[in-house]
């Protein structure tokens, strides 16, 4: 049989490889705008105008455009090809007054076509509330996972090892969406917003479900081949679980990559994310939860008690 | 299409008196209730359903009449989209109601801009979300939504019987000179905000400009003149007089003691009309000359008088609102993205059944008809309930089409399992279904309350995107449950049955062996 779990040190490897980054990243954020990843207007108040123009303009004009209304830190970015003259501008928020002159002042550089403009104000002191709710959102549903996980394993033996296994490969999950999105927001400056929260939390309820079933069936088959190793009685669980992980993430993630591939703009972000959390997850799954209860067994992870052995 | 309905209603009382005399295997009784079910959501997803509308005894007039269309999200149909919060001060209370208030008043006057569908609700206790579909200029509505009533005390010509209409709309010069100063290039757009207008007051009422025949006649509302407006009153309380009636006492400012005083005096006897928002609110007779502080009398109950002082002191809305989000969205930049997602989930669909038929074969088929089966439930629903579909909703069907699979991968290894441990085709299709139930319930669990915990989120500001995504993908799970255990099953059976399991257990590879 193919084994999978002998090479964890590898899995281990690929993971770090990937969160490290993401880590240096977001400490470089949160030393050069104060949050380890770009926040949204959603959720610090401000405004973001997506316009089509009708004609050729610059960043430059567009900026000076800001700096009368006293925004030239407004970040300013083209969307799309170079001949569909659209931009996406960043920059605080605006009253429904300020917010028409902006508009007027703009369409001297260009005439703009409002059919395919976006122009979204955000006060700041909403933005917080969004973000204290936010914060809720995110508690209240790792409270529900973690519940999920110890109904699931609260009469097995050793029960507190698949749980802190099945946490750690669900932080894995965070942290790698985090990490890119830091990442991504230093060089394309992409920002977390409420639709990225969704995502995140979808897909970890998705990973820690993926988790859950290999684990089941590590449960399932330990009875049954007594007196085999627990790698191999673990090894053996993934092999028949792996059919229906990889069927499951790949038929998500046809759907995600069509989307991705020839779907409009506007959600590219949120499909992106969706589809590194799917990947992740799955990743995690098999890569990382598994393999760490193997090491946990053997007695591979410093400072745990190694006296202990899974198998009960 | 427009009988569907009645047809269908035949056809499925016909199929349960059918199923009632013959008894048939439950195999039969669920396909018959599968047929029944798509088809009716399959006429309900039509992209022009005719709703159901039905004239049952021909007298022309329609006894139902349940429309049946994709309701947008302004995402799609672009238009404006403002988040206003009641502006309170620090430990204010809001009183009970007020809220509700506050949304009938904005809800009217956003219907006056006449878009088609506007929503107004209420988000939380003190947030009020607006949707305008089809508009683009933020300011303007968002002017009109924060305009403050305009309080006229109005002189009518003698022939209107303006003691009688009470509750009914007049026009008023001061009000149409707003009017024609707002069309007019370069006007101040703030007008109505804060009047420059000065009104003296007029004792002459000969003269007025288009006095009206008989207010009765004319559909058109009877044209008044100005005497005063309300930024001459300090305050307005409501009160009960000795008399035990409700009235409502008011103070004026300096300025408007001066007016108010020269004018009564002049006109001891005559109507003066209150007038809020170009509707009579009450048109009491001036009895003394009135300076500093006066009374209104009327048939007020103690809510309507609590209602026209707290008009009086603050305009039409009892709180003021500031705006905490606005978003002009642009009508074709959504169906751009719709068009292109649609395309897009189409060619991921196509891939997920060529996948499900290519693995797994004849159990693939099933599993293919059951995912059709899915798509138009799903899309009726959205239809019936209705479910406001913007762009994340529709990626949230997506998705939850995509995984709506799962549930049958998962019964179907396990069904292989079987296979392979020697079972008869009969018996692993059952375990399979049997033992991949936990799993299945257990995964849609925990999916779904992470879409509940979504769509509280998403309702508690306004976040309509979020809650659009979580929805569809929570009734996706649901329906899911249906279609991957029952729909899935009887289709099975019916095509092994069609097939035959001998020649099945011969030839594995239809069985993804």
């Amino acid at each position: 049989m193919f084994n999978i779990v002998q090479r964890r040190g590898l899995y281990y490897l690929i993971s770090l490889s990937i969160i490290i980054p993401g880590i240096v990243a977001m400490i470089y954020l949160t030393a050069t705008i104060g949050t380890p990843v770009r926040l949204s207007i959603d959720f610090k108040g401000g405004s973001l105008y997506t316009v089509k123009f009708q004609g050729e303009t610059s960043e430059t004009a567009i900026r000076e455009v800001y700096t009368r209304f006293g925004q030239p830190d407004a970040i300013i970015q083209r969307l799309g090809p170079a001949g569909d003259n659209t931009w996406e501008i960043r920059a605080g928020a605006f009253t429904p007054d300020q917010q028409a002159a902006v508009k007027d002042a703009l369409s001297t550089l260009a005439p703009i076509d409002t059919s395919q403009s976006v122009f979204d104000v955000v006060d700041p002191a909403i933005g917080g509330e969004v973000t204290t709710a936010a914060i809720f959102a995110t508690i209240a549903a790792g409270v529900i996972i973690l519940g999920f996980i110890s109904w699931a394993f609260g009469k097995v033996p050793n029960a507190a090892r698949y749980g802190v296994c099945a946490v750690i490969a669900m932080f894995h999950d965070v942290f790698v969406a985090l990490g890119v999105m830091a990442i991504l927001g230093i060089f394309l400056k992409w920002e977390v917003d409420a639709l990225f929260l969704t995502a995140m939390l979808t897909v970890v309820g998705f990973s820690v479900q993926d988790t859950i079933v290999v684990f089941d069936r590590i449960r399932e088959n330990a009875p049954k081949y007594r007196g085999e190793p627990f790698e191999v009685i673990v090894n053996r669980s993934m092999m028949e679980t792996l059919h229906r992980s990889l069927a499951i993430a790949l038929n998500a993630a046809f759907v995600l990559l069509a989307i991705l591939l020839f779907g409009g703009a506007t959600v590219k972000q949120f499909i992106a994310i969706l589809l590194i959390g799917l990947t992740s997850g799955t990743y995690s799954s098999i890569f990382n939860a598994v393999p760490l209860l193997v090491s946990w067994d053997k007695g591979e992870i410093p400072f745990v008690n190694q006296q202990n052995k899974v198998l009960a | 299409m427009e009988l569907f309905p009645l047809i269908w209603l035949g056809a499925s009382v016909l199929a349960i008196v059918l199923l009632s005399v013959f008894r048939p295997n439950r195999h039969i009784t669920w396909l018959v209730i599968i047929v029944s079910m798509a088809s009716f959501a399959g006429w309900a997803s039509l992209p022009n359903n005719p709703g159901i509308r039905l004239d049952l005894n021909n007298d022309g007039k329609r006894e139902i009449d349940i429309p049946i269309d994709i309701r947008q999200g302004l995402d799609l149909a672009g238009g404006v989209q403002i988040l206003l919060q009641a502006d309170l001060a620090p430990g204010q209370q809001l009183g009970a109601g007020s809220m509700d208030e506050v949304r009938r008043i904005v809800s009217d006057r956003i219907d006056a801009l006449g878009a088609l569908n506007p929503v107004v609700q209420k988000r939380g206790e003190n947030r009020l979300i607006v949707e305008i579909p089809g508009y683009q200029d933020t300011k303007a509505a968002i002017d009109l939504i924060r305009q403050t009533a305009l309080l006229e005390f109005v002189e009518c010509p003698a022939n209107v019987p303006i003691q009688s209409m009470e509750g009914k709309p007049v026009r008023t010069d001061y009000k149409e000179q707003q009017a024609l100063a707002a069309q007019t290039p370069g006007a101040t757009p703030t007008v109505a905000l804060t009047p420059t207008l000065a009104v003296s007051p007029t004792p002459d009422t000969t003269g007025t400009p288009g006095a009206l025949p008989t207010a009765a006649a004319t559909p058109e509302p009877p044209l008044c003149h100005t005497v005063m407006i309300g930024s001459i009153l300090s305050d307005a309380q409501p009160q009960r007089s000795q008399t035990g009636q409700y009235i409502i006492s008011f103070t004026l400012t300096g300025d408007g003691s001066r007016q108010f005083g020269q004018y009564t005096a002049a006109h001891i006897g005559q109507p003066l009309a209150i007038v809020v928002d170009g509707v009579v609110v009450s048109a009491p007779t001036i009895q003394s000359t009135i300076t500093a502080t006066g009374q209104i009398s009327g048939k007020f109950t103690l809510d309507s008088a609590t209602t026209l002082a707290r008009q009086l002191r603050y305009g039409a809305l009892p709180v003021g609102l500031t705006v905490e989000s606005s978003s002009t969205i642009g009508p074709t930049l959504g169906q751009i993205s719709v068009q292109k997602s649609v395309t897009a989930g189409i060619i991921g669909i196509v891939v997920v059944l060529l996948f499900m038929l290519t693995y797994y074969r004849l159990p693939g088929v099933a599993a293919a008809l059951a995912l059709l089966v899915f798509a138009v439930l799903n899309l009726a629903i959205y239809k019936i309930l209705p479910v406001t579909m913007t762009l994340p909703a529709i990626i949230g069907f997506l998705i939850s089409i995509g995984t709506a699979v799962d549930g049958n991968v998962l019964i179907f290894e396990r069904m292989k399992e079987e296979l392979r441990r020697g079972r008869h085709l009969d018996l692993a299709i059952e375990e399979g279904f049997k033992r991949a139930w936990t799993a299945i319930w257990r995964s849609n669990l925990s999916t779904g309350i992470i879409c509940a915990i979504l769509i509280f989120f998403g309702l508690s500001f306004s976040a309509g995107t979020i809650t659009g995504f979580a929805l569809t993908l929570l009734i996706g799970l649901v329906i899911n449950l249906f279609t991957a255990l029952i729909v899935t099953r009887t289709f099975l059976h019916f095509l092994v049955l069609v097939i035959g399991d001998e020649a099945l257990m011969q030839r594995h590879w239809l069985i993804g062996l």
